[in-house]
């Protein structure tokens, strides 16, 4: 639903601030979403002033700096701390990114803000709660769909055609795009979100499926996938580079290239 | 309790249901082909909509109602009509599936466009036919 004011109990309040060190040389502040739903009440900005001669350049390094040399109750999500497990997605500086490999230096302004990705339950802090997300994924049936019998060795498919794969297959489902676009903030619900169909097309197009006419069946829907308005959006954020908008619109080709 | 939607009661549905929710409508392409196909056919119509308006500024009404006589202005002019009010229906069905999410509005406000857009489409090519008719006829 469209919600153009943030309902009363999720209207973020001033928080703590956590002065530098004395005799710290480089301060950078950090402007922190905090949500506690144990303790319960309204989310708060927390801020922090960071020494940043002490940490690392990427703002996944200020993370891990503030948690574990100021306050050891933040809340967020990293694993790979490269850009390749997709865990560390947020909005920083208004712009959805891997917090692992966007450098602090580059948000521009003078205080880092840092809040989950938009549009999403909190669970804690900085981690949304991606279960939809996830399952839009697990819809759209991520897998190899083929009736004939398993060759005895691969199924096989030419270099021209793997080429087609290329742009989609380097998804890290991070979910930066679909937390980026309007569509999916008003109807996430029954729009499956550009993440989703960027994967939808991948198998689409695999030469080695047999089941495209099943999916696109599943797709043709003024809801999961007539929702994107080419917004792009999701092409701006993209921390991989890829572009799920055009990967929307070759779904779309193909819907069309099947009735004419 | 939280009011996040994680803990309420609802979400003992599995995600994967909430996901698929009631499958697939299977249309949306004739909406997505019906959008694009009017926009197509307004670039020149309405392009000559301009073209012909500007000729009739200032003009007195009986050479506007000759204008309109002249069977190629009033089937262009009914057609521009018509595919404006197609797109125009379209989109604003689309407006209207953004960002009402109660069914009963919804479904109201759906209605309530396409009969609008119908009405208006009825009551001008009514109109252009009336114009040209009794021109034609030499009756006015
Ligand atoms: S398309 Fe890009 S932004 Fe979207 S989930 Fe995949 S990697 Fe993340
Ligand atoms: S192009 Fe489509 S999927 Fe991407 S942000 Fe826009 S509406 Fe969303
Ligand atoms: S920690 Fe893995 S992508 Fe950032």
């Amino acid at each position: 639903m469209v919600e153009l004011a943030l309902p009363k109990n999720s209207q973020i309040k001033s928080g703590k601030h956590w002065p530098a060190p004395a005799g710290a040389k480089k301060v950078k502040t950090f402007k922190i979403y905090r949500y506690d739903p144990e303790t319960g009440g309204n989310p708060r900005w927390d801020t922090y002033d960071v020494d940043v001669d002490a940490c690392g350049p990427m703002v996944l390094d200020a993370l891990l700096y503030i948690k574990n040399s100021i306050d050891p109750t933040l809340a967020f999500r990293r694993s790979c701390r490269e850009g390749v497990c997709g865990s560390c997605a947020m909005n920083i500086g208004g712009r959805n990114t891997l917090a692992c490999t966007h450098g602090w230096e580059e948000v521009p302004g003078k205080a880092v803000q840092i809040s989950p990705l938009p549009h999403m339950p909190v669970v804690k802090d900085l981690i949304p709660d991606l279960t939809l997300f996830y399952a839009q994924y697990a819809s759209i049936e991520p897998w190899l769909h083929t009736d004939t019998p398993e060759p005895q060795t691969e199924w096989k498919q030419s270099p021209k055609d793997r080429e087609k794969l290329d742009g989609l297959y380097e998804c890290i489902l991070c979910a930066c795009c679909s937390t980026s676009c309007p569509s999916y903030w008003w109807n996430g619900d029954k729009y499956l979100g550009p993440a989703a169909l960027l994967h939808a097309y991948r198998w689409l197009i695999d030469s080695r499926d047999e089941a495209t006419g099943d999916r696109l069946d599943a797709l043709e829907d003024p809801f999961k996938l007539y929702r994107c308005h080419t917004i792009m959006n999701c092409a701006q954020v993209c921390p991989k580079g890829l572009n799920p908008a055009k990967a929307i619109a070759e779904i779309k080709k193909m819907m069309v290239e099947r009735v004419v | 309790m939280s009011k996040n939607d994680l803990f309420q009661p609802q979400q003992f549905r599995t995600p994967l249901s909430r996901a698929r929710g009631m499958g697939s409508a299977h249309h949306g392409v004739s909406h997505f082909i019906t959008e694009r196909v009017s926009g197509l056919a307004l670039a020149p119509l309405s392009l000559w909509g301009v073209f012909a308006g500007l000729k009739l500024i200032g003009a007195d009404q009986h050479t506007a109602i000759a204008w309109l006589g002249q069977p190629l202005n009033a089937v262009l002019l009914a057609l521009l009509l018509v595919a404006a009010l197609t797109h125009l229906q379209n989109a604003v069905q689309v407006v209207i599936e953004d960002y009402i999410h109660r069914f009963t509005t919804k479904s109201f406000l759906v209605i309530g466009n396409l009969f609008v857009c119908v009405a208006a489409g009825a009551v001008g090519i009514f109109s252009i036919l009336k114009v040209a008719a009794l021109t034609v006829t030499g009756a006015h």
